[in-house]
């Protein structure tokens, strides 16, 4: 019985040690964001709020954001459907939560080893879009009902490429296990799937970028024309919380792009003779960190960069482009798996 | 680790050309414009020419199974395979007829055909409950879509819609019986579950309980009656191609299905579904015959008429004796050749806007057309059962089976509500021979068409005056 | 092991009720999120029969992929449940007397008929993967049947977009590739002078 308690206990506190971490990145998160894209379009954004008098570049404003949106008023529509209202929330940021479970951080740093991490990843990403279908659906609003519907469709035709990318993983680390995935990549920087499986690894992040319903594929949200599409309904807390799962998305998919085509935790210098020696000290989360770091910066760069994609236009990428790229590059891994192909498949 | 032996694919050669085919056509038929879609066609006739070249190759060798004991290859698959293209043939040639002259001719058709032509060749060949299923699923579903093919029609959307909710049905039904065979037998295998039952370790209450969701789902692909309501609306409803499509070449497979299902996997239980069997064929020959003579649209008379003609098929199958299941088969594949000869009849008189599906249509034909009024004549006698057409040796057999095995009872009621029958297949006679025209239109009509027609009622003709060598096959290939 | 059937229940019990409320709500989105709730529990049985692999993909392809069409459809039509409704309590003596029937012979054939003893399922080790060995038989064992699973997937395919593709004179497509190739003199015109010229 202790010995049941006592294992209870160390998964909660491992549960703890991702989410906290995780929770304050998703705060500062949206710190970064501000900042950069104000960078990137010649403007400052926010420098003021700090700590204990000192501004410190802005950087007390999530937490700010955050006390405030906790003491707001929470707004009913009155003819919404208030069970479903309540739950959408939790059904967007309980996936993004759950699917860290399988998430390695380094080798054995993982809180769950389980053999078909990647299809629970799989699974647990398609889940999000519950959140913002039902959101959509219970605000009983139109503009949240058409955010709800254009996010229906988006997320289905993206998964299929999504999947496909990772099918594309799955042949080439022959594992579904995401340990073993960044172990078959070791062997230093070109060695890392994104080089055989550079169209697998386009598809995936576009696709990533598509399921986050980030810009430029943020037509679920769409604020200029459908004002905030699927949560314009919400407010205070429940609205936070979509905020959290929105983010807590980015990560996930930067992390996981980073463990299934950028070698993981591995480090960029391994093989090279002076350099690999002298910067294997350096613990693998570091790079892992790193890393994912860029990826993040990436998704805040796109939106910066993109104008917002047309729906039909979002379709076509989707089902005509994408989609058709993953199936003949698979082909063009089975053969090269089945060649043997050198460094990666010999 | 992997226990496998690689299966012989020279066995399924045909089902993997028409595959091929298929796919080819599908994609040539986008590149094609309307002016030349008859390349579509001739590709498609070309197909089943071949797959039926590659079957005949297979004709007169052993018993193969493989593919891990999902697929067959016997003397019946060949020659129900054969019979089966040459009904395939027919239904092409006539149907293309039709979609012309509404501008319902697109490449879908093709494509759809040759999927359920495929899915009855999987049926055939099935040595296995999921294979069985798995073609008679994509058999439905190609003739779900053809239904619904004339897509500004709300008669074929109706009847569509109809067909897809109680296939599904029935689906479900066969499934469950499948499942709870699965439950007491453990293995989906036809000859291992014949073992298991031969055996008597399973439970025979549950098998019981089985075969009767299997005949239930059976009786419903079948069309027998209690599970016959839907196919009067579907032979209605459905564009006269899809309905010729539908009347025959089906009928050949369902035949297939029952044989693997029945009589291979549970002869072990054939004294119970011998009953069930009874039941079935009694109803449909008594509705089938009587409802039919209350019919003025000719489709639907068909329709009913198909009812009478299921119980008289089953009737074969219900003698349980080599004699009663090549009667059967032999019964199946005349009738299936009749039915799409009275089809073609009606597509030939048909044209656009004008669906010649009432039976006043056919008012002094013989006047208008004396050839084709004679065909259909022959047709007609056919199904009617009177000598020298075939459908007269077809019903014989069958009642000399059943009276063979001690069912004379069973023989006098088939004998008594085929009489009824004959009533309304010779009114048609009488309407076309004996009433004035009313309709003087000149009929139309390509000259293959013609051909093919004219073809198609000297067989069922001359396999009536000729009987012995179809009737040897079909003996051969049940030995 | 106790602890096991404590889930066991649980889920099973989410699973029959969310069942139930699939055919008796009234809101046919709430049917259409409680058959999610039931697909959901399913995977988590499966889980728990070391069915790893069908239980992911059950949530991957009906939850995550099917329902959600299933919910875009549903929400966009207007069904009105009064209509579907009409005769209801017509049709209820004969309704449930027949499934009184049915599940009466039902439960007599099936309560002690089946030997469970033959399908106790193996309990493997953690480096036993399920996806494999699915993967070993279907591409062996199953291989003819796995094909044909694929042609249907084909045929339906073929099957709706013959039937709901229209190709409509006055809607707009848009070409990319016309739109990629056009030069800067399709569009523009370059005028020297126009004083002179006029």
């Amino acid at each position: 019985m202790y010995e049941l308690a006592y294992d209870l206990i160390i998964i909660l506190l491992k549960i703890f040690a991702i989410l906290i971490p995780l929770m304050t990145a998703v705060a500062y998160l949206t710190y970064a964001e501000r900042r950069l894209i104000g960078f990137m379009q010649v403007r400052i954004g926010p420098n003021r709020v700090g700590f204990f008098g000192f501004r410190m570049f802005g950087l007390g404003q999530p937490i700010a954001d955050a006390v405030k949106l906790m003491f707001k008023e929470i707004v009913m529509p009155a003819e919404a459907n208030r069970y479903l209202f309540v739950i959408a929330p939790i059904l967007a940021i309980a996936p993004a939560l759950a699917a860290w479970a399988v998430v390695p951080f380094g080798d054995g740093l993982v809180l769950a080893d389980i053999n078909a991490g990647l299809l629970y990843i799989l699974a647990l990403t398609s889940l999000g879009v519950y959140g913002v279908i039902i959101a959509g659906w219970a605000s009983n609003s139109k503009y949240a009902f058409l955010g709800a519907m254009r996010s229906a469709a988006q997320i289905v035709s993206y998964e299929i490429a999504m999947g496909f990318a990772l099918v594309g993983v799955l042949m080439a680390a022959h594992s579904l296990n995401l340990r073993e995935i960044v172990l078959q990549q070791s062997g230093g920087f070109w060695h890392w799937y994104w080089l055989p499986l550079l169209p697998l690894f386009m598809v995936y992040l576009i696709s990533g970028v598509a399921e986050t319903n980030r810009a430029p594929f943020d037509v679920a949200e769409g604020e200029s024309e459908i004002v905030a599409g699927f949560h314009v309904e919400y407010s205070g807390m429940l609205f936070a919380v979509f905020f959290l799962a929105e983010y807590a998305n980015i990560i996930l998919i930067s992390m996981l792009t980073v463990l299934m085509f950028w070698g993981g935790w591995l480090s960029p210098f391994e093989g090279i003779p002076l350099l690999g020696a002298a910067t294997a000290w350096i613990p693998g989360i570091f790079w892992l960190v790193m890393k994912t770091f860029f990826f993040m910066f990436c998704f805040l760069w796109f939106r910066a960069t993109f104008p917002r994609y047309r729906y039909d236009q979002i379709m076509r990428l989707g089902w005509k482009v994408l989609i058709p790229v993953t199936i003949v590059w698979l082909v063009v891994l089975a053969v090269a798996i089945v060649a043997k192909l050198p460094p990666w498949f010999g | 680790m992997i226990n496998f032996t690689m299966p012989d694919f020279t066995q399924a050669y045909p089902e993997m050309f028409v595959l091929a085919m298929t796919c080819v056509i599908l994609i040539l038929d986008q590149f094609l414009s309307d002016a030349r879609r008859s390349i579509t066609y001739y590709l498609t006739q070309l197909t089943v020419i071949v797959a039926a070249v590659l079957t005949f190759n297979q004709f007169g060798t052993d018993t193969v199974v493989t593919f891990s004991g999902m697929f067959v290859n016997d003397s019946m698959s060949v020659l129900l395979k054969l019979a089966m293209y040459v009904v395939m043939i027919g239904i092409f040639l006539y149907s293309r007829a039709y979609l012309t002259k509404r501008g319902l001719l697109k490449g879908e058709y093709y494509a759809l055909g040759l999927f359920g032509m495929m899915g009855m060749m999987v049926m055939i060949s099935a040595h296995n409950f999921l294979t069985i299923y798995l073609g008679l699923e994509l058999l439905s579903l190609s003739m779900y879509a053809l239904v619904a093919y004339d897509r500004d029609s709300m008669v074929a959307s109706e009847s569509a819609m109809k067909y897809f909710v109680l296939g599904a049905i029935a689906s479900g039904m066969l499934l469950y019986g499948m499942s709870m065979l699965y439950g007491a037998n453990g293995t989906l295998d036809i000859s291992a579950i014949n073992d298991s039952i031969n055996s008597g370790t399973a439970s025979k209450q549950i098998q019981a309980f089985g075969l009767v969701f299997i005949i239930v789902g059976l009786a419903f692909k079948l069309g027998a009656v209690p599970f016959h309501m839907w196919l009067p609306d579907i032979y209605h409803g459905s564009p006269t191609s899809v309905t010729l499509y539908i009347a025959s070449a089906p009928k050949i497979a369902a035949f297939a299905m029952v044989m693997r299902l029945l009589v291979e996997t549970m002869p072990g239980l054939q004294s119970d579904w011998q009953t069930m069997l009874i039941m079935l064929a009694v109803l449909s020959m008594a509705i089938g015959n009587v409802i039919a003579i209350a019919q003025t649209n000719l489709k639907r008379m068909l329709a009913y008429s198909t009812i009478s003609h299921v119980g008289f098929i089953l009737l074969g199958i219900i003698a349980a004796d080599k004699a009663g299941y090549s009667a059967a088969m032999f019964y199946t594949i005349t009738y299936a050749i009749t039915s799409l000869g009275a089809f073609g009849v009606i597509i030939l008189m048909s044209r656009n806007g004008f669906e010649a599906d009432q039976l006043d249509d056919y008012k002094g034909l013989n006047q208008r057309n004396p050839w084709y009024a004679f065909v259909m004549l022959i047709l007609m006698f056919s199904m009617a059962g009177v000598p020298p057409t075939v459908g007269f040796f077809a019903k014989l057999w069958v009642l000399e089976a059943v009276i063979n095995n001690d069912m004379t009872w069973l023989a006098i009621v088939a004998v008594f509500f085929s009489v009824i029958g004959a009533f309304y297949y010779i009114r048609m006679v009488k309407l076309m021979y004996f009433d004035a025209p009313e309709d003087e239109q000149v009929l139309e009509g390509s000259a293959d068409m013609r051909l093919a027609l004219s073809l198609n009622g000297i067989v069922v003709l001359g396999l009536g005056l000729f009987p012995g060598s179809l009737m040897a096959l079909c003996v051969a290939a049940l030995a | 092991m106790g602890f096991e059937k404590i889930i066991f229940y649980f889920f099973a019990a989410i699973l029959v009720v969310s069942a139930l409320r699939v055919i008796t709500v009234r809101n046919t989105v709430h049917a259409a999120l409680f058959l999610v709730l039931a697909f959901f529990t399913t995977a988590a049985l499966w889980l728990m029969l070391e069915a790893e692999f069908l239980a992911m993909t059950l949530v991957l392809v009906y939850v995550g992929a099917v329902m959600v069409l299933f919910l875009f459809v549903v929400m966009m039509l207007d069904i009105d449940v009064s209509v579907l409704r009409a005769g209801f309590t017509r049709y209820l003596p004969v309704g449930a007397t027949v499934a009184v029937v049915v599940i009466i012979e039902m439960s007599y054939f099936l309560l002690g008929g089946f030997d469970n003893s033959k399908f106790t399922p193996v309990k493997h080790g953690v480096e036993y993967s399920n996806t494999r060995a699915i993967g070993n038989v279907l591409y062996t064992d199953y291989l003819f049947v796995f094909e044909i699973a694929a042609v249907i997937l084909l045929l339906a395919i073929v099957a709706a977009i013959s039937l709901t593709l229209r190709k409509r004179k006055d809607t707009r497509y848009q070409t990319p590739g016309n739109q990629v190739k056009v030069r800067k003199s399709d569009r523009i015109r370059i005028v020297k002078d126009m004083d002179t010229e006029s």
